[in-house]
C-alpha cells in the first residue's frame, strides 16, 4: 500500500504531507480538526538525521499548534546499523525523540501511532511506542527480530521456536502478539478515517490515565505476570 | 587515588555493586527470594532461571539520602530485559513517583531485550522509558550508572539516555546496536567487533564523556561510583523539560551531527575537538582525562 493511498484513506478531507529522507511531516484535516502527521516510510532504518527531523516536527507542533493531535505513521525496520551512527550515540538521539513525544503528551497533545508496514525494535521504541496508543494495519510486521535470526542468536532450534510461537505471544512476531501483549490497542483491517476518529476520541477520553499497557496485557492474556510484579514492587514493605 | 584496594565495578555482581555503592547495611531488597519467581518463559525453553530474573530492586541510603535502586545482573542472560525483569523496574519507578525518594539509582548492565521473551522485553523497555520520564516529571532524579561487562545497549541504551544523568567508567560502554550486530549485518569492514580498542573508542566511557553523552567519568571502582553519584546528586536539581531546553538540545545534536557525522573513529572526533595527541586518550587515567576535557576549547 502506498503512502498516498494510506493518507487518502485516513484523511479524505485533505492532507499536505511532505516526505524527505524517508521522514514524513505535514498536517491533515479530520472531523475533529487539524492533526499533525509525521513518521517514517519505506521501512526506514532510523538514524540521527531522521530522529532529529521527527523530534523537530514534534517541537514545532508544540510551539505553533498547542494541543494539536500527533498522528505517527510508523514504517521502520529498526535503527541504522553503522559505526559512525554509534560514534555519535544513536541511542541518545532516539532518547531525545522519545522525550519530545513525551513532552508533547505532557503539554496536552494526544498522540496516536499507526504501524503501516514494519515496526522493529529501536525504531519502534523511539516514537511509535511512545504514543498514547498504537494501532497496526492487518498485514503489518511488528517484531524485535525474525524467528530465524532469533534461533541463531539464542541457539534454540528454529523448529522449536516456530512451534512455541504458535501458542506464545511472548516472542511470536506479528501485530496480533503485540495486541495481546497490550502494546497495540487494535488491528485495523485497512486504513480508515472512521477508525482514526474513533481512536482519537478514545485517546482524548483516556487522557491522563497513564501507561495502561500492563493491565491491558493481563486482560488480554498476553502477559500474565507483568502487572502483578510491578504492583508487588510498588507496594512491597521493607524499606528503611 | 587512595591506597585502599580497588574493587572493580566491571567484575562485581549486581549485589556486590549495591553493597559497596550504598551506605553500609542500608540496602533492603523488594521481592527477596522467598516471594520471587523465576521466568516461566525461560523454563518453557528448558533454560535455567534466576529468582530475581536478573535484576535486584530495593531501597537504601546513599550518603544519608533515601534512594530507590535497580541493579541489573550482567552475569544472568546478559542483563537482558524479560517480562518479570522489566516489570520489577517499572514497579520501582512507579514507586518513586509515589514515594519521592532523593533519587533512583539505575545500575544498568544489559544488552537490551531478552530475545527469549522478545515481545515482552521490548514492551517492558517501552514501559521503563515512560516510567523514567514519569519519575523525572515528578521531580525525582534518575541516575544511570554504566560500567558493567554488558554495558548499556539496545533499548537499555535508550533508557540510559532518558535518565537525568549518566555516570560511567572508562570500561563502561553505551550505545544502541552492539558491535557484533553491526558486524553481522554490515560486515567486518564496517565494525570489527573483535577490535576491543576500536569498540571502546566508539562506545566507551572516555569517548562518551568527551562528547558530553555522560555527565561524569569515574574509575572502575565501586567506591568511585559511590563518590561520583553523591557528588552528582549534591548539585542536582531535577526540573521538568521545557520547550526551550528541548530546542537547545536539538540544536546541540544537530550541530554535532553536521560537525562529526562523517567520522568513523573516536580518534577523528577527538582531534577535531582540539585534542593535540588523540592517540594518547586511551592511555590517560580518569583524572587526566577529566583535566584534558576541562582544558578543551568550548
Amino acid at each position: 500500500m502506498t503512502l498516498n493511498t494510506i493518507l487518502d484513506a485516513l484523511f479524505p478531507a485533505g492532507h499536505a504531507v511532505a516526505v524527505a529522507n524517508q521522514v514524513l511531516a505535514g498536517e491533515a484535516q479530520t472531523a475533529l480538526g487539524p492533526v499533525a502527521v509525521l513518521g517514517t516510510t519505506d521501512a526506514a532504518a532510523i538514524d540521527h538525521a531522521m530522529a532529529l527531523a521527527l523530534a523537530g516536527t514534534v517541537l514545532d507542533t508544540v510551539e505553533q499548534h498547542p494541543g494539536r493531535p500527533l498522528v505517527f505513521l510508523v514504517d521502520t525496520s529498526g535503527q541504522a546499523l553503522s559505526r559512525s551512527q554509534e560514534l555519535l550515540c544513536l541511542n541518545g538521539s532516539l532518547a531525545h525523540l522519545a522525550s519530545c513525544v513525551d513532552f508533547a503528551r505532557r503539554q496536552g497533545h494526544p498522540s496516536l501511532a499507526l504501524v503501516t508496514a514494519n515496526a522493529v525494535s529501536g525504531g519502534f521504541l523511539s516514537f511509535g511506542l511512545m504514543a498514547d496508543q498504537a494501532y497496526a494495519l492487518a498485514d503489518a510486521q511488528v517484531r524485535v527480530m525474525d524467528l530465524r535470526a532469533m534461533a541463531r542468536v539464542t541457539k534454540i532450534a528454529y523448529e522449536r521456536l516456530v512451534e512455541l510461537a504458535a501458542s506464545s505471544p511472548i516472542f511470536a512476531p506479528g501485530a496480533a502478539s503485540y495486541q495481546k501483549m497490550g502494546a497495540i490497542a487494535a488491528i485495523w483491517p485497512a486504513p480508515s478515517a472512521t477508525l482514526l476518529l474513533d481512536a482519537l476520541r478514545d485517546i482524548a477520553q483516556a487522557r491522563g490515565a497513564g501507561d495502561q499497557r500492563q493491565s491491558l496485557a493481563t486482560t488480554r492474556g498476553g502477559r500474565q505476570l507483568a502487572a502483578g510484579v510491578s504492583r508487588q514492587v510498588e507496594h512491597a514493605v521493607g524499606a528503611g | 587515588m587512595s591506597l585502599s584496594i580497588r574493587h572493580s565495578w566491571f567484575e562485581a555482581t549486581a549485589r556486590q555493586r549495591l553493597a559497596g555503592l550504598l551506605d553500609p547495611g542500608s540496602f533492603c531488597e523488594f521481592l527477596p527470594p522467598a516471594v520471587a519467581q523465576p521466568s516461566p518463559h525461560l523454563a518453557q525453553l528448558d533454560l535455567p532461571g534466576a529468582f530475581d530474573d536478573g535484576v535486584v530492586v530495593g531501597a537504601g541510603q546513599l550518603g544519608s539520602r533515601q534512594v530507590l535502586v535497580a541493579a541489573q545482573e550482567g552475569q544472568f542472560m546478559g542483563g537482558a530485559v524479560g517480562e518479570i525483569h522489566g516489570a520489577k523496574i517499572v514497579g520501582l519507578l512507579r514507586r518513586a513517583v509515589a514515594e519521592r525518594p532523593a533519587a533512583v539509582l539505575f545500575l544498568i548492565d544489559s544488552g537490551g531485550v531478552r530475545l527469549h521473551e522478545a515481545n515482552a522485553g521490548l514492551i517492558a523497555i517501552s514501559e521503563i522509558m515512560r516510567a523514567v520520564l514519569d519519575a523525572r516529571a515528578a521531580g525525582v532524579p534518575v541516575v544511570a550508572l554504566v560500567g558493567g561487562s554488558c554495558g548499556a545497549f539496545g533499548g537499555m541504551g535508550i533508557v540510559a539516555k532518558l535518565c537525568s544523568a549518566v555516570v560511567m567508567s572508562e570500561e563502561g560502554r553505551l550505545a544502541l546496536s552492539g558491535p557484533e550486530v553491526i558486524e553481522t549485518v554490515a560486515g567486518v569492514e564496517e565494525f570489527d567487533a573483535k577490535d576491543r580498542a576500536l569498540v571502546w573508542r566508539v562506545t566507551g566511557g572516555k569517548h562518551r564523556y568527551l562528547m558530553d553523552d555522560c555527565a561524569a567519568l569515574v574509575d572502575d571502582d565501586i567506591a568511585a561510583f559511590r563518590r561520583g553519584s553523591i557528588e552528582l546528586l549534591d548539585d542536582w536539581q531535577e526540573t521538568p523539560d521545557t520547550l526551550a531546553r528541548l530546542r537547545a538540545k536539538q540544536a546541540r545534536l544537530q550541530g554535532r551531527l553536521s560537525a562529526y557525522g562523517r567520522c568513523r573513529d573516536g580518534l577523528e572526533i577527538w582531534a577535531a575537538l582540539g585534542i593535540s595527541e588523540p592517540e594518547r586518550v586511551p592511555l590517560l587515567d580518569c583524572d587526566e582525562l577529566i583535566a584534558l576535557k576541562e582544558g578543551l576549547p568550548t
